[in-house]
Order: C-alpha cells, then structure tokens, then sequence
C-alpha cells in the first residue's frame, strides 16, 4: 500500500466534504488525511485527500471521484513534484535541560520552529512535504511525545 | 411571472415534459399537492397506498418508457419509505426524479416533527441530490436534477425541498430544456483496434446488459451481431434487447443463465462486455471469468470498467455510438464452425426441465403466460425464484417489457412498478409475475390498481415458501429451513375481491390458462391468479456464488 495525494477542485456548496467522505467509506477506501479550505473564489473549495491504496485501487478512486457531480477537477499531486506542505505540531516532554537540547537540534535538522518552552516540555512546528513530515515524527519518537496533530497535506 | 415555490416546481415539471407524477402527500407538500391539484388538467397525479409503491412505479415508469420517472413524497417518514425504491433504481441506472418536502429552513436541524435528513440519507444511493436553501435556485435546481438523472448513465437525483420555499413567491420564466448528454468524444484508432480483435476472431462472444436498453442501441447491436455472426448473451437487465430465438441470441448468462451460454464465455478467444459491469451474479467468480479470452469492455461511465473483472481493452463512450462507428470497420463474417459448436451445445449441455401435467411447472406457467399475453405484453417480476423462471421463459421480443429489480433484487418491487407501466402504456398488457412472498411485501398496492382501474394481472407463484432462500438452504445447508417456509393462510380470492379486483386460483396449468382467460375479460379491475407450485421446485441450472463454468448445477 502506498499515499497517494488527491488534490479536488470542488463546488463550495452545502455538504460537499461528506458527499465526498462518504464516497470513501461505501467503497472501502482508506482516507490517511483529508483537508478542505476555500480559494479566492468564493464558489470553489479545494480539498485534499490523502488515500492509501495501490495502484488499481487509486485508479478506481479517481475515476469514483471525478464522477461526483460537484467535482470539477481531480488531479493526482506528486510531493515531490508540487508544491504540496503539511503543518504538524508536537508537544514532548522534557525532564532535563540535556532533553530539550536534542529536541531542539532535531528540529533544527528539519528546518521546524520550537514554539513553546516549558519547564517540562518543549512545543515544535515543522511544515513541509508529508513525507520529511513523518520523518521528523519518527526522529522524535525517542522521545515521550504528549500531544501531537498533523493538519493533514494541502498541495497547489 | 411571479410563482409560487409550489408552483414553480409543477411548472418546471410540466417544461421537463413530466405528464405524470406518483406520490403521496403530507404536510411539507401541501402546498406543492395544492399546485398539482390547481393544475390536474396539464399533470397527472397517481397517488399510491404507501410512498414506497409511489417510488416503484415512478420507477417502472421509466423503465418502460425511457423517460424519467417522478414521485413525490413528505419529510420524515414519506421520505424513508421511498428510500427503497430509489436504491432499486440506483442499482439498474433508471432515471428517477425523486422530490420530498422538508421542515421549514427554520425548523431544520432541531428534530421537528417529521424532520429527516434525507439528503444525507440518500447519499450513497442517489446519482445526485439536492438540498435546496434560495427560492432563487429551486428552477434551476429542478430542471439540474433532469439533466442529471438522463445524462450519461442514468440514475436517480433526489431534490429536498423545505416548506417555506413553496410558500414563497420568486420570479419565474421557462427555459427551454437542455438535451441529456449522452456523447462521449471516441478515439477512431480505438474503434479500428476493436474492429481488428473482433475480425481476427474465431470464437467471439458478446455479453451485454441493461446499458444496452439506456442508450437505445438495440437494433444497432443487432445488426453488429447478425453482420459479424457474433453470438451474444445478456444480463438479467437486457432480457428483450434481442429477440427471443434468434439463432445468435444465447439467452440470459449466468448464476441461472444458459449452461451454453456460459460454456460459451469460458471457450470464447474474445469477450465484448457492452453497457454491463460484470457483477457477481454473472462473474460468479472474478479470475476464472472468460479466462481464455482476450476481454473487452464498451461503457458509458468510466468507474465501470475494470471495476469488478480487470480488462483487456476498453472503450468509454455511448454503447449506440461506439457500435455504429464499429460498423464501419468489422468486416462480414459467418464463422460456421463456432456456431455451429454452441448449436451442439445447446442441444447437449443446456438443462432442459420435464413437464408433469398434474402440477404447475414453474417453466409451463411462464410459457404460458408468455404466449396468452403476447409479444406486446409488459411483463414485470418480483424478486426470487418466479423472477428467474420468468426470466428463463418469457420469450421477450422487444426492449423495455421486462421489468425488473435486477442489482438491488427488491422484493416488492413488482406491484409499483406494474402501475408504473399500465399507467405509461393503457393499451398494453401488464403482466404481474410475482411470488407469495414478494407479493406480501406490497400487495397493498392492489387498491391503487383498482382506484384508478388499472387492468394489471397478477400471477403469484405460490409455493408457501420463501423459494430462493429455501433452495440455497437445501443446497448449501443441509436442508435447514430456517424461517423460510411461510404458510400462509392467505385467501388469494378474497383478498384480491376485498380490495375490488378479480381472484382466481390454478392448480394445473389447463385451470391456469382458463383462469388467464377470464382475467383478460377483466378491462377495468385489477385480477390475482394464485397458481400453486411444489415447494420443491428448483431453480437450474445454478452456479453457486463464488463458483465457476466447471461447478454449474443442473440436477
């Protein structure tokens, strides 16, 4: 199973978002992250998905989603190729100073924000693409992780 | 001109060309019942005795004519009842459009009175649907879901509209009505590539399906078939589209379709799948399907092909054009020596039941009831054994006059959708072939046939039991009946003579023909022919569900 990231150009009416979601769920699909947001025209919602799937299933999914009468537009992002960013913010407990040094040189391996310090835990930011996303949650899985929540990708 | 919202929405109706309407009121659509009432000289308004009825004969309407189908039904539970119904045309691509009341906009969302949100509830089985919020957009909205429900592959759309809209008054002018779209842009190098695999064919075999029906190309199948002598099976949804005993057509492929036509399949070096989508009542089992052959799919709508059996080569677009723009390019051919083998098939494999002249055998009714109602009759079925037999019997010639719940398999489908098609085509014979319990589900429907004097014919085939159920039970569980065997009591003769029809009852099929007879003395007043069958009857041959050519059951 690999992501694959659907990046839609929808109408912006009344339950467009559980129009699509529930197309997931009557066809068995697996929504990893999905993110919806307005554009500068106020009738067009973009919304991405990010779908784990294979090959023949992502297939079936775009043509599943195309078909939906409020979409316009389906287009199959590349991280690697657009401009596609996730915002994840992390809250780690801190038990010592020699801790918050290590988080704090991860993060800055990462290009990420320390936006918090407390006196037991340290707050971090790192927008980027998904996959040095989930790197960077992984690098700090060392450490005792309180709270954490990605916004899920959003790509142009 | 300023309109009401109620009136709005029978003016767009009448500017779709909607003549008639089934439904039921209530009291979100008092307003809009008011309008049709005000306007019963320009639409007709067939009211049913349960909203679920309404939605089956909407639904057989379209079925027999072509054209979309309309019911109307309340909020709440007016809504839920045509729930049903709109998933049974969902799963055969019938065009439906289905309009409900709601609370006012104001009362939304609190759990009023009668308050459902059908929207939601529809969602995964409508085409579209629509909650409308502006008078300003409930015109335009109407006449979307028109457009909708007949373009591409057609379906049903669903339109909510709260109270207060058909309360208000906005601004209302006619606008001319948009064709469906039915054109697909096709590649010529993609139709000369089909053209090639079907003229460098020995064995080729077409399977086609209801989508055969939606895009009218009958006789341009026909004549693909008869020019390149290509021999052809069909789903349950395109029983008609070819004649019944042409030499080409292999007739109905299958869980209880033709063994040859099956055999067919399995040995065939090229398989056209036209307007159909390879379910598992035909691909019974998905890898073994046409394994020897190269696979072709022809469809409408993009999400079919390679969604249930992975193809070879596929071809988007609107089966009639993508068949005539073939005919440019397939070269005449007879292909003797493959027919010829699926004759001697047919003579050898295919099951042939016996007849016993002291019963009812399932296939002698069906053959008899094709041949007293002729080839003009509309024959519509319930869902279950008698369904199977009728579809393995009834002789059909022609497109549209068999009607039946083919994806959703609805029992209780039948009755609403008998009324659909008597009321479209008075003239016609409307043959009811039912089963005892399918036709408990809604026989209250009888009322509606004798109200507005609808001379439909029902033939229960009453075995007591729930057959298909039952023949799974004997087949696959020991013999277990579990809670199939029904026993009614039920007086077919008097009930069908409370509700003001006919009753008769057969026991042997001379009493059966006798019976037939009188009923179609009967022009305005519904009859009911309960025939009784053996408990035992089976329905063959029969693959079992998973199950492939190799496991085909004819005994």
């Amino acid at each position: 199973m690999k992501k694959y990231i659907l990046s839609l150009v929808v109408q912006n009416n009344f339950g467009v978002l559980a129009r699509i979601s529930s197309l997931f769920a009557r066809r068995g699909y697996n929504i990893d992250s999905i993110s919806a947001s307005p554009t500068d025209n106020p009738k067009i919602t973009k919304i991405t998905v990010v779908v784990e799937a294979d090959d023949e299933i992502i297939e079936k999914v775009f043509k599943q989603v195309s078909k939906l009468e409020e979409v316009e537009k389906v287009t199959q992002v590349d991280e690697k190729q657009a401009i596609c960013k996730e915002l994840a913010l992390l809250k780690i407990h801190t038990e010592d100073t020699t801790t918050s040094a290590e988080i704090s040189n991860t993060v800055s391996e990462f290009q990420g924000k320390i936006l918090e310090i407390q006196p037991n835990s340290v707050t971090v930011e790192l927008s980027d693409i998904p996959s040095n996303v989930d790197s960077f949650v992984t690098a700090l899985s060392q450490f005792e992780i309180e709270e954490m929540c990605r916004t899920g990708v959003t790509a142009l | 001109m300023m309109k009401t919202g109620a009136e709005i929405i029978v003016e767009v109706l009448i500017e779709q060309g909607v003549d008639v309407v089934f439904g039921y009121p209530g009291g979100t659509v008092i307003n809009i019942y008011d309008a049709l009432f005000q306007n019963q000289n320009r639409i007709r308004h067939i009211l049913t005795a349960h909203e679920q009825g309404a939605s089956h004969a909407a639904d057989g309407y379209a079925r027999a004519t072509g054209k979309t189908g309309v019911v109307i039904a309340t909020s709440g539970p007016g809504a839920t009842n045509i729930v049903t119904g709109i998933a049974t045309a969902y799963m055969d691509s019938i065009p439906m459009v289905a309009i409900t009341g709601n609370v006012t906009t104001d009362a939304m969302g609190r759990d009023s009175f009668q308050e459902v949100y059908i929207a939601g509830v529809t969602l995964p089985i409508t085409k579209h649907n629509f909650l409308v919020k502006r008078i300003e957009d409930l015109a335009d909205t109407l006449r979307d879901a028109f457009r909708i429900a007949q373009s591409g592959r057609p379906g049903p759309v669903l339109v909510d509209i709260p109270k207060d809209l058909t309360i208000a008054s906005y601004e209302f002018e006619n606008k001319e009505v948009i064709k469906p779209q039915r054109d697909v842009p096709v590649k010529e190098e993609d139709i000369k590539h089909l053209a090639e695999l079907i003229n460098k064919s020995a064995r080729p075999v077409i399977y086609f399906g209801g989508g055969v029906i939606s895009s009218k190309a009958s006789n341009k199948l026909s004549e693909l078939i008869n020019t390149c002598s290509i021999p052809a099976c069909h789903t349950l949804m395109a029983t008609g589209v070819l004649s019944y005993g042409d030499r080409l057509n292999l007739g109905m492929v299958g869980m209880h379709g033709h063994v040859s036509s099956s055999k067919a399949i399995n040995e065939a070096d090229l398989l056209i799948a036209i307007g159909t989508r390879f379910s598992d009542r035909v691909a019974t089992n998905k890898e073994k399907f046409a394994l020897n052959a190269i696979k072709v799919q022809i469809d409408i709508d993009d999400t079919e092909i390679d969604k249930n059996v992975r193809t070879n080569f596929s071809i988007l677009g609107d089966v009639k054009d993508v068949i005539e723009k073939l005919m440019k390019y397939v070269v005449p051919s007879e292909r003797k020596e493959w027919i010829q083998t699926i004759d001697k098939w047919r003579e050898e494999i295919d099951y042939h039941p016996v007849d016993d002249e002291n019963t009812i055998k399932p296939f002698k009714l069906v053959e008899a009831i094709s041949e007293l109602s002729g080839e003009d009759a509309i024959i519509v079925t319930d869902v279950g054994q008698h369904q199977m037999w009728t579809a393995q019997y009834c002789k059909r010639t022609k497109p549209r006059s068999f009607l039946t719940s083919g994806g959703l398999g609805t029992m209780g489908f039948s009755y609403g959708a008998s009324i659909g098609a008597k009321i479209a085509y008075p003239d016609r014979r409307v043959i009811h072939i039912t089963g005892d319990g399918s036709f408990h589900m809604n026989m209250n429907e009888l009322c509606t046939s004798v109200t507005y004097e609808l001379p439909i014919i029902t033939i229960i085939m009453n075995n007591q039991v729930l057959g298909m159920v039952r023949q799974w039970q004997e087949l696959f569980f020991e013999k277990r009946y579990a809670y199939t065997t029904l026993d009614r009591k039920t007086d077919y003769i008097k009930l069908a003579e409370a509700f003001g029809g006919k009753g008769y009852k057969a026991t042997t099929i001379a009493e059966f023909k006798k019976a037939f007879e009188q009923a179609l003395q009967n022009k305005n007043c519904p009859s009911v022919i309960e025939c009784v069958i053996d408990r035992d009857e089976k329905v063959l041959p029969m693959i079992p569900p998973g199950g492939s050519f190799d496991d085909i059951i004819v005994d």
